[in-house]
């Protein structure tokens, strides 16, 4: 996504703001890194999220007043994230929030928007800690990890029919939970892990872990991480001589994992774990069109965003913008959105998850495999 | 056997791109007793120059891999080279003469500045250039095999040169003279007729192109890089330069590659989540027993 179109949607809404400043506006935050090394992240919740208030907007707003986004960056820094919660909180007066994306984020920032009655939902993050808390606030329009996990290592055992599996985390919260889950699901199968080891993120050379998994002959690598970890690792894989499937989750759903790994030959084969098509929904072919037109690629987590955005304006329009009550009407009722009716539990997860597996092809996209 | 051997390639090749970094941080401490802060970022710029290098060489249609690579190494470590003058310029010479806190900070501003300017100008979204240079010698030793590709040969073979053209500099020319002379006693130089001023600027240009040649190596080689990349490995160049002892630059280069051994070693032999608690502990034990590192010499009170 090119700075010019953030530049434009950013005027745009400028220009809305402008406009219907006589009146009150509903203030919500748009939480994710919008900078840093998983800023296309970021950029994906802001284009999913901003497409949908500006479709909420064009009819006449939520109860007659006007959604007024603010972009928070926590850069996908647990500390960062508590500080933007704050000011979302205090100076900028959210009702609620948008993200954040990473779960090391989005669980500590959780607690303030508990504490301060925000209603927040997160489009993107998977760990199952957020909303295992028991948070009456917190809701999630994509899976859990132990779900994504599953789905993982029923693919390694039945498809691939694995017997070593190398299990590789990158310390976070997200990726060493997506790990954890899969490999207790792989385990529950009989297979145990031939390697269990950490990375840290941010370093570029995955060498020496690389020739480590060549050492104990693994026949698939389950990566628990980023696409900006992940892109030097199968690459570094493939440099090596390392034929060994590499299979991740849906840390790695943008099309930049092409680019940081330096070209799509290296993401040939590469599997994921990730929702449904988040397009293929036919409730939302409008909207994808939409993008397509403006020219924005509705990847990954675009199309999460702008549902997210739905389920929060639905919610509030129906609670008359109380965002306390708005939480305990989304454990009750169901929500349309552009990725067909969302319902939650109690914990506000989704009643129905929908992983699949993709595989990333030749020419670095990915599709969605029958299994 | 087959896992040692390419675990030692990975680190050597690893520990030659620590340590062509580490030389700019040595130098330029060793010559005004400062720690360049800015010294990874200026790597991270690098990275850049490499991307559009390789973008106008092929823009003009040039395909064939030895011009490219030579052509964008030119390139790269000219434009990084003025790259380091210039904050040289405005960053640390009005402080000439002040205390080393205030460079150290001003080093540190530099440092969020190259950041900030290169992901406010890039964009903040991973990039990545082509491969050009791709394939593998592959050793067969009983049941396993040795792969190293050939980029990873040519980073070894062009950081080798690398050192030895800037070892000759500095022990056999004119211009390394008066980098020793300056170091060993500014004041004096100067007395003698030396244009200090110029020779800190030289060394860190010296520096900058250091670190340009590891950035078009690991650029190349990793394909992928952001505006963060110059943070975490400008921190173990930094430590590789402690390591061998700051000052000394055959200190750097040995530093690095031990770092770089190392870091390899412990992760593929113990656990990779802990092979930089390892490094660091190293470098304690290493500092515990030889306080101003490998190869430092120890600093002489002046009388």
């Amino acid at each position: 996504m090119s700075n010019a179109v953030v530049r434009k949607t950013l005027v745009s809404l400028a220009i809305a703001g402008a406009v219907t400043t006589a009146q009150a506006d509903v203030v919500i935050g748009v939480a994710g890194p919008h900078t840093g090394a998983y800023a296309a992240f970021g950029a994906q919740l802001w284009n999913g999220a901003s497409a949908a208030a500006k479709a909420i907007n064009d009819a006449g707003g939520i109860n007659g007043e006007m959604i007024k986004l603010i972009k928070a960056d926590d850069a996908c820094e647990p500390k960062q994230a508590v500080s933007v919660a704050n000011r979302l909180v205090d100076s900028d007066e959210a009702v609620a929030v948008v993200g954040h994306f990473c779960s090391s984020s989005s669980i500590p920032a959780s607690n303030i928007y508990e504490e301060a009655g925000v209603l927040q939902v997160t489009p993107a993050s998977t760990a199952p800690g957020l909303t295992d808390r028991g948070l009456p606030n917190v809701f999630r329009v994509c899976g859990r990890d132990d779900q994504q996990g599953d789905v993982a290592a029923t693919y390694i055992v039945d498809v691939l029919g694995a017997k070593k599996v190398a299990v590789i985390h990158d310390k976070d919260t997200y990726g060493k939970g997506l790990a954890d889950a899969m490999k207790s699901s792989l385990n529950a199968y009989g297979v145990k892990e031939v390697l269990y080891e950490g990375l840290t993120r941010g370093e570029k050379d995955f060498n020496a872990l690389v020739t480590k998994i060549r050492s104990v002959d693994a026949d698939v690598v389950y990566f628990g991480g980023l696409h900006s970890e992940a892109g030097p690792l199968v690459r570094q894989m493939r440099e090596q001589g390392l034929t060994a499937k590499f299979m991740s989750g849906d840390g790695i759903t943008s099309y930049e994992f092409v680019s940081v790994a330096g070209s799509p030959k290296y993401v040939d084969g590469v599997l994921m774990t990730f929702g449904a098509d988040p397009t293929s929904y036919a409730e939302g072919k409008a909207v994808v069109k939409e993008f397509r037109d403006s020219g924005i690629e509705p990847e990954g987590y675009v199309m999460y965003s702008y549902a997210a955005m739905q389920v929060v304006a639905e919610a509030l329009q129906n609670t008359d913008l109380d965002p306390v009550k708005a939480s305990d009407w989304l454990h009750a009722n169901k929500v349309e959105t552009v990725m067909g009716t969302k319902a939650f539990d109690e914990k506000g997860d989704l009643l129905v998850s929908d992983y699949v597996m993709y595989e990333w092809d030749k020419n670095g996209t990915y599709n969605m495999l029958g299994m | 056997m087959d896992i040692i051997l390419q675990q030692l390639v990975n680190g050597l090749s690893l520990g030659s791109v620590y340590g062509l970094i580490a030389i700019g941080y040595t130098m330029v401490y060793g010559i005004i007793g400062m720690i360049n802060f800015a010294h990874g970022d200026v790597y991270m710029v690098s990275a850049y120059i490499t991307a559009v290098a390789i973008a106008l060489l092929s823009f003009f249609g040039i395909e064939s891999f030895p011009v490219i690579i030579f052509g964008t190494l030119i390139f790269t470590i000219f434009v990084t080279g003025v790259y380091g003058w210039v904050i040289e310029r405005i960053a640390y010479r009005p402080l000439r003469g002040s205390s080393r806190l205030s460079i150290l900070i001003s080093a540190i501003g530099m440092s969020l500045i190259l950041q900030n300017y290169v992901q406010l100008s890039q964009g903040a979204k991973q990039q990545g250039v082509p491969t050009l240079l791709s394939g593998a010698i592959r050793f067969d030793i009983g049941d396993g095999f040795v792969q190293i590709t050939y980029m990873k040969l040519f980073i070894l073979f062009a950081s080798f040169i690398g050192m030895a053209a800037l070892t000759y500099i500095i022990q056999k020319t004119k211009l390394g003279r008066m980098c020793r002379a300056t170091q060993q006693d500014p004041k004096m130089a100067s007395i003698l007729g030396i244009n200090t001023d110029k020779i800190i600027s030289t060394v860190f240009v010296i520096g900058a192109t250091m670190a340009a040649l590891a950035g078009v190596l690991v650029t190349l080689d990793y394909g992928g890089f952001d505006f963060y990349v110059g943070f975490i490995i400008g921190i173990k160049a930094f430590t590789a330069a402690v390591l061998g002892g700051i000052g000394s630059l055959p200190g750097a280069m040995l530093g690095g590659i031990i770092l770089g051994l190392s870091e390899a070693l412990f992760a593929g032999l113990v656990s990779s989540d802990y092979k930089d608690v390892f490094s660091f502990s190293l470098l304690v034990v290493i500092l515990i027993f030889r306080p101003s590192g490998l190869l430092g010499k120890p600093e002489v009170e002046k009388v």
